[in-house]
């Protein structure tokens, strides 16, 4: 099932589907590694659950929501 | 043997700690020509050999997405360093070879550290270096830069480099068909017309085209816009096609393309991953309670609250010194030389100015030393990720706490450091918003002018009047930072996308270098400077001096009183010796004395430059209530804003009154029937909004890079303030407060 990254629950994993994002935005994404077919999983969210921390590729990578709203993610449940 | 070695990685790849490993304490730092990104050189040195080293800006990508990223490719294009040194974390290999691999299209020749080993190895990661440097075709060398493990090695492959004159090709690497068709047909162009090729390989110019890279379009167009828009129009049609088949943008392709090749080599046997690579290591474990719903915050404000009681209490002690020391030499100077125009230009234009310099240098390096232990040790960016949803609102960046919070976010900070706090913002525009609106917080120095005028004015009501400018200070700086951001500082939220780095414990070399260059940087740069404007603001305060007709009117005034005095009052007076007990008569005597000095030293200030504009500006000034005795003390405020004070002093014939002790000051102002609690408060917000001082305006302007901005601080600080101070007391006389 493919779902936006913002509506991910905390600890749930998946894969990266599509970053449809141009320019600065997308261009910074994918140079944190945050490219399709890549494994993510939902670290955590700031305490007004905005950003999101992720886990990528073993590091620890922060975006805000609004940002993330560009990231769709493969998920199994 | 003698060459250039540019550093270079991603933020947190230990490229810092191998600079200082490799260079000591012998390097240099300046600036980028004509940006305020920071450049560090430095000298290596082996039995062999010498190298000179520079440590460009750490940064993820090749792309021209911020300055950091324009000023090494730039560097790396320009100066053409013989070799640049690729410091690639061990532990996050794949993400760190991304910047390796745009390297290797550009063709540079590289040598790559394969640093932080031992974190990797913990983590349960075998990297086969040989293996790895086999398959992209440059040296590897594994390194512990915080030991200086494998530096050695390092410098020696980087040397070996040099001294073989090694020829780099660039690498090619396939980015799909679409692309792959479309850019042997731009090379082709691009060959035929040397478009940008005298600085760029063919290949790259066309790899950067169908980047979409502003930087590369913006040169080619200069050099050959017809040829330009053609490649454009071909970028444009393969972005067509990628968008309608697969969903894709070019750009995206070519990373996505980038991290499959490191893929591949990877997995020809290079790492070996014990664990899941998304596993949780005790970094993460910390997190859960550091940045953790309630306790997170809770934490961020004991440690922000820790960081400045350190900063101001232990800076104290230092600057009480430095004061010491200072008041010392005034003293002596003043003792040797005779009274006149050359003791005062020494003792208040130059001492004075040299010490207000100094003055500041403890709180610097405390400040630099807290944020640099933050920034190092990983937590900086977790106070960002916590508090970035609310300075979002006001278009900053949660990275600018921590400038706001050292400008006097908690009442008593100062705007000096908190200007150059900003320099942990990466975003550009929020990073100039913070550094404009950092100085409307209470730094320590105007804290003793709220205090003069509470006490004159609204001595029950102290701690709440406190509270509430504190507050004020928090709402105007941010709302005035929402204002530059939706006019003149406009433009789009730069992209918050960061990396949290695991928590490490930093190493004390690196933070005292790193404290040491900033307290230096400031000493050199904003000295000079500063010691200039403290001199102009002597002399404004000086002359015109008084004619010697009206001297001799204040000294015949004194005579006169001496005269009238019984001989032996006048004489005991005169001759008895300093500090002895006098009679009540004589006393009396010294006093009235004392007080024409006082009346002297008041038609003085208000006859020179600063009294006069003080004076010109009273009938605009009387809209907020303020008389020109407050005007000619806001105008010494420019020079530190505790000057307020001393010169009200002045201007109110008490002498210069020490912003300690403002009890006889605060007396005068609440008997004198010109002021009310209404110009009292439309004074205390007047001080916490007008112009930042000069120390502060000097460092705006070196830290936004340009003089406009300081004088933008300037302008607009005194014109916001003077329409609130206006407000103020337009509305509260209409309503008929503030009268007794």
């Amino acid at each position: 099932m493919r779902i936006n990254l913002r509506k991910m629950r905390d600890n749930q994993a998946g894969l990266i589907a599509a970053v449809k994002v141009a320019g600065d935005l997308g261009r910074r994404i994918r140079d944190m590694g945050i490219v399709p077919g890549t494994e993510i999983k939902i670290q955590g969210r700031a305490p007004l659950y905005d950003p999101v921390a992720l886990r990528v590729r073993g590091a620890t990578i922060t975006l805000r929501n609004n940002e993330a709203d560009y990231i769709e993610v493969e998920v199994n449940d | 043997m003698h060459a250039t070695v540019a550093l270079a990685g991603n933020p947190n790849s230990g490229k810092t700690t191998l600079f200082n490993e490799l260079t000591g304490a012998r390097q240099h730092v300046g600036n980028y020509p004509g940006v305020t990104v920071e450049k560090k050189e430095g000298i290596y040195s082996s039995n062999d050999f010498q190298l000179h080293i520079v440590d460009l800006p750490g940064t993820y990508s090749l792309t021209a997405y911020s300055l950091e990223e324009v000023v090494a490719r730039e560097f790396l294009v320009n100066q053409r360093p013989q070799v640049v040194i690729n410091i690639v974390d061990a532990s996050n290999l794949d993400r760190n070879l991304y910047l390796a691999v745009q390297f290797l299209e550009m063709g540079v020749p590289v040598c790559i550290a394969l640093n932080m080993i031992d974190v990797a190895k913990k983590r349960g990661i075998e990297i086969n270096a040989r293996k790895l440097s086999a398959l992209l075709g440059v040296p590897v060398v594994p390194t512990i830069a915080r030991t200086g493990q494998g530096k050695k090695e390092l410098m020696d492959s980087a040397a070996k480099i040099v001294q073989e004159n090694t020829k780099f090709v660039p690498l090619k690497i396939s980015y799909g068909d679409d692309i792959d068709s479309a850019m042997i047909e731009m090379e082709k162009e691009i060959e035929a017309h040397h478009l940008l090729t005298d600085t760029y390989p063919v290949r790259w110019v066309a790899l950067k085209y169908m980047e979409n890279d502003e930087q590369i379009l913006e040169k080619g167009r200069q050099q050959n816009p017809e040829l330009s828009a053609r490649l454009q129009e071909m970028v444009k049609k393969v972005s067509h096609h990628l968008q309608d088949t697969l969903d894709t943008y070019p750009e995206a392709m070519i990373a996505d393309q980038r991290y499959g090749y490191i893929n591949s080599i990877l997995k020809q046997g290079v790492i070996y991953q014990k664990y899941d690579l998304n596993r949780l290591y005790s970094s993460d474990r910390i997190d859960k309670v550091l940045t953790n719903r309630f306790l997170g915050p809770l934490i961020m404000l004991a440690i922000l609250a820790g960081l400045y009681q350190v900063v101001f209490t232990y800076s104290e002690v230092p600057v009480g010194w430095l004061e010491g020391i200072f008041g010392w030499i005034s003293a002596g100077v003043s003792a040797i030389l005779p009274d006149g125009l050359l003791k005062s230009l020494i003792v208040s234009g130059i001492i004075d100015g040299v010490g207000g310099v100094l003055g500041f240098v403890p709180l610097i390096m405390f400040m630099f030393f807290g944020i640099a232990f933050l920034e190092d040790s990983g937590y900086l960016a977790r106070v960002a990720f916590m508090l970035d949803r609310v300075f979002r609102i006001f278009g900053l960046h949660g990275s600018s706490v921590m400038a706001f919070i050292v400008s006097g976010g908690i009442a008593g900070g100062c705007a000096v450091p908190g200007v150059m706090a900003t320099r942990t913002l990466k975003s550009p525009r929020e990073r100039l918003a913070t550094l404009l609106t950092v100085p409307f917080m209470n730094c320590g120095a105007k804290l003793p002018v709220f205090a003069l005028l509470i006490a004159a004015f609204f001595a029950k009501y102290e701690a709440v009047i406190m509270f509430i400018i504190t507050l004020g200070a928090w709402a105007g700086a941010l709302l005035v930072a929402k204002l530059l951001r939706v006019t003149v500082i406009k433009g789009a939220a730069t992209p918050f996308v960061m990396e949290l780095p695991p928590y490490r414990m930093p190493t004390f070399k690196g933070l005292a270098i790193h404290t040491w260059e900033r307290t230096w940087q400031y000493i050199k740069k904003a000295g000079t400077t500063i010691l200039g404007f403290s001199v102009i603001l002597w002399a404004m305060m000086t002359f015109p001096a008084l004619p010697d007709s009206k001297v001799a009117e204040f000294e015949a005034q004194r005579q006169a009183l001496l005269n009238s005095a019984p001989a032996a009052i006048a004489g005991e007076l005169q001759n008895s010796p300093q500090g002895s007990e006098l009679s009540p008569q004589a006393l009396s005597l010294k006093e009235q004395l004392k007080r024409s000095h006082y009346r002297q030293a008041e038609t003085a200030l208000r006859y020179s430059v600063a009294g006069r504009i003080g004076t010109a500006l009273e009938s605009v000034s009387r809209w907020a209530g303020f008389d020109w005795r407050t005007n000619i003390a806001l105008v010494g405020g420019f020079a530190a804003k505790e000057v307020v004070v001393s010169t009200l002093g002045t201007a109110y014939s008490l002498g210069e009154v020490d912003p300690a002790e403002t009890g006889a000051l605060s007396e005068a102002l609440a008997k004198d029937p010109g002021w009310s609690p209404l110009a009292a408060l439309g004074l205390i917000v007047f001080t916490m909004f007008y112009s930042p001082c000069f120390v502060s305006v000097v460092c705006i302007s070196r830290e936004s890079g340009s003089w406009k901005w300081g004088a933008f601080a300037i302008a607009f600080n005194t014109l916001l303030a003077f329409g609130l101070a206006v407000l103020i007391y337009q509305v509260g006389s209409a309503l008929g407060l503030g009268v007794y």
